[in-house]
């Protein structure tokens, strides 16, 4: 078991490693000048030169390269071009943000999922279950950024000016320490249900299945013959089986949309990772795109190693091959 | 009466059906999903004649109707006989907008699919026929692509690179061949052992010819079923690029550079996030469901055990998908 896990984290590591290189060299080779971008438009060849050199861009490509890795290990992710922020703080005021939006989102997602699913396949091919098929499918079409801007329209501008009512807050961030845990939940309401709802469309279809195919198996009829409530074999015998694809599938969703919910932050404005990448990447603010890069990489390879070591402990067949 | 009786026994009660014919005819049947590919139809035909009728309402694409297309406070002018979605916050017209739109969404929808197909197909094939040390490269391969921060590095990509179409092609490609090179991998690993492969072997036939005459008509069902839910989730990974600023480069209509706009006008002009939305959702919704059309046609196995094995495939897309939240 434990040479499992460690094959699993030494393959991660080599992941985080080539998305690092890549990406480092893809940005610090191929940007076009950011030194002339930063100096301004007045500026001289000569100052253009100056940014660069203080910069470090003007070193060779390796020795930028070995610099990063060496700060990397020190836990330094170098300096913002714009704010001269540290890198590495810069991020971690970003993460409450982003890890508010996707918690948050994740019981929503996870409670409509199960509750809707496990109807579903209890009560396959009903109006409800083709009812939720529907759901799954408009959910599954829909991109974030339109269910986003649907519900802003309707429940916070409309809400707004037509009836006077604002329940919901224009776009924007209130942290816990700043606005107290009330405008905190009000602030987020529309990313979460919107982050929620095209999420919950995998997690029916999943638990659904899934739990059609559990409940066909011969246990759950043992466990029905031998006169159990329904409601006891289907939570309890069934929904235990039943529930491992959807927890892997959480782990890997949590692990992806940690790094940054690129879309639902920007529509929302919340300025978490994936806003900042986004920014970073127009601005070509290339030590926060490595930065941040790295952080989202790290959170998906622990996630999918979690993932793969919990798959392992449920079935010992996976640690074999 | 003999004679019908002969007609019905030389004709098609007895005549054997191949598997696509049994294919097409339960497509047939399957009403939902031929409504799909009425409207996909449509679609298609009002992408390609967006020219001609921009000619009839004689407004181009990028065209700015600033005196009757704005209020006088510059403001977006609500559906008219004149513009019959509305007009943009620089005069344009909204429905000549949201048709050429239809031709950038639908052309990088089915070009980037094509390529992920090609790709997925030759790389999936070559791992699963060959086997041994190439299978485990092109596997390692698959699961690096497989577990990259995908959005992240399409934004990186054309940050260097620069935004553009064949840019945008390009990057959707690079992240969604390897989950049909996986799938076609597994199908052609289960097809080598079979005996028409090594019938064909024994007759002297070379290694590409297995491959593609041999294992390609054999594996090519999942491979259609993969690449038709791969054509939505295309569309919306472009208009999510567009969105955020980094694929389509203004003033090409595109879906998503038109939400993005509409961001800051919707409050005044509700047809601004109409126009655009509504012809996303409703594209990317009619390919999802005659995906599923096809899906139950080509594999009715699927139809028999609810949604199980088609859900496995699509997780492993809809991993895939994930960034555009």
């Amino acid at each position: 078991m434990l040479r499992f896990v460690l094959r699993r984290a030494a393959y991660g590591l080599l992941v985080l490693w080539l998305v690092t290189t890549t990406v480092f060299l893809l940005v610090f080779a191929g940007s076009s000048n950011p030194a002339a971008t930063l100096a301004g438009r007045q500026a001289t060849a000569a100052q253009v030169e100056l940014v660069r050199e203080r910069l470090g861009l003007a070193d060779p490509l390796y020795e930028q390269y070995f610099r990063f890795l060496g700060g990397l290990l020190h836990g330094d992710l170098g300096f913002s071009f714009y704010s001269n922020q540290p890198v590495a703080e810069y991020i971690l005021t970003l993460l409450p943000r982003t890890a508010s939006l996707v918690l948050g989102a994740a019981v929503l997602w996870l409670a409509v999922g199960l509750v809707v699913g496990v109807f579903s396949a209890t009560h396959p091919r009903g109006l409800l279950d083709r009812a939720a098929t529907g759901f799954v499918l408009v959910g599954l079409s829909m991109p974030t950024f339109l269910v986003g801007l649907l519900l802003l329209y309707f429940l916070f501008f409309r809400l707004n000016t037509e009836f006077g009512i604002d329940l919901f807050p224009p776009p924007g961030y209130a942290s816990i320490e700043e606005a107290g845990v009330g405008e905190w939940a009000r602030h987020l309401i529309l990313p979460w249900i919107t982050l929620a709802f095209v999420q919950q469309a995998i997690y029916v279809r999943l638990t659904r299945s899934s739990m059609l195919e559990v409940l066909g198996e011969d246990y759950i009829r043992t466990a029905r013959a031998k006169g159990l409530a329904e409601g006891r074999v289907v939570y309890r015998h069934g929904l235990r089986a039943g529930m491992t694809p959807v927890l892997s599938q959480f782990g890997v969703d949590i692990g992806q949309l940690m790094g940054g919910v690129l879309v639902t932050e920007t529509v929302f404005g919340l300025q978490g990772m994936g806003q900042a990448a986004v920014s970073a990447v127009t601005t070509g603010d290339l030590p926060v795109i490595m930065g941040v890069v790295i952080v989202i990489s790290l959170f998906i390879v622990v996630a999918n190693l979690v993932v793969d070591v919990l798959y392992g402990v449920v079935d010992p067949r996976v640690r074999v091959s | 009466m003999a004679m019908t009786e002969t007609r019905a026994i030389e004709g098609r009660s007895i005549e054997g059906r191949g598997p696509w014919r049994l294919a097409w005819e339960r497509l047939r049947r399957d009403r939902v999903a031929l409504g799909a590919a009425v409207v996909i139809v449509v679609i298609v035909v009002l992408a390609l004649a967006a020219p001609l009728i921009a000619d009839w309402f004689g407004h181009g694409p990028a065209q700015q109707f600033r005196k009757e297309g704005t209020t006088e406070f510059g403001l977006p002018v609500g559906p008219s006989g004149e513009f019959w979605f509305g007009t943009d916050n620089l005069g344009r017209d909204l429905l000549v907008r949201t048709l050429y739109g239809a031709r950038v969404s639908l052309l990088v929808g089915v070009a980037a699919t094509l390529c992920a197909t090609v790709i997925g197909v030759v790389v999936g094939m070559t791992a699963g026929y060959f086997g041994g040390k190439v299978d485990s490269v092109l596997s390692r391969a698959m699961d690096v692509v497989l577990s990259m921060p995908y959005l992240l590095l399409a934004l990186v990509l054309v940050a260097v690179f620069g935004p553009s179409l064949p840019l945008t092609i390009f990057v959707i490609a690079f992240f969604t061949w390897a989950s049909i090179a996986r799938v076609v991998r597994g199908q052609t690993l289960s097809a080598r052992e079979r005996e028409y492969v090594e019938a064909a072997r024994s007759l002297g036939a070379s290694d590409r010819r297995i491959m593609f005459v041999d294992i390609l008509p054999n594996i090519v069902a999942p491979v259609i079923v993969l690449a038709t839910v791969l054509i939505p989730l295309a569309i919306v990974f472009e208009s999510v690029l567009s969105f955020l600023g980094l694929g389509i480069v203004p003033p090409t209509p595109s879906w998503g550079s038109m939400l993005s706009e509409a961001i800051a006008f919707y409050r005044v002009a509700w047809w601004y996030l109409i126009a655009p939305g509504g012809a996303l959702l409703l594209t990317t919704l009619a390919f999802n469901l005659l995906g599923d059309g096809v899906r139950d046609a080509l594999d009715p196995r699927a139809e028999r055990l609810f949604a199980t094995r088609r859900n496995r495939r699509r997780r492993s897309l809809r991993r895939r998908s994930g960034g555009g939240r």
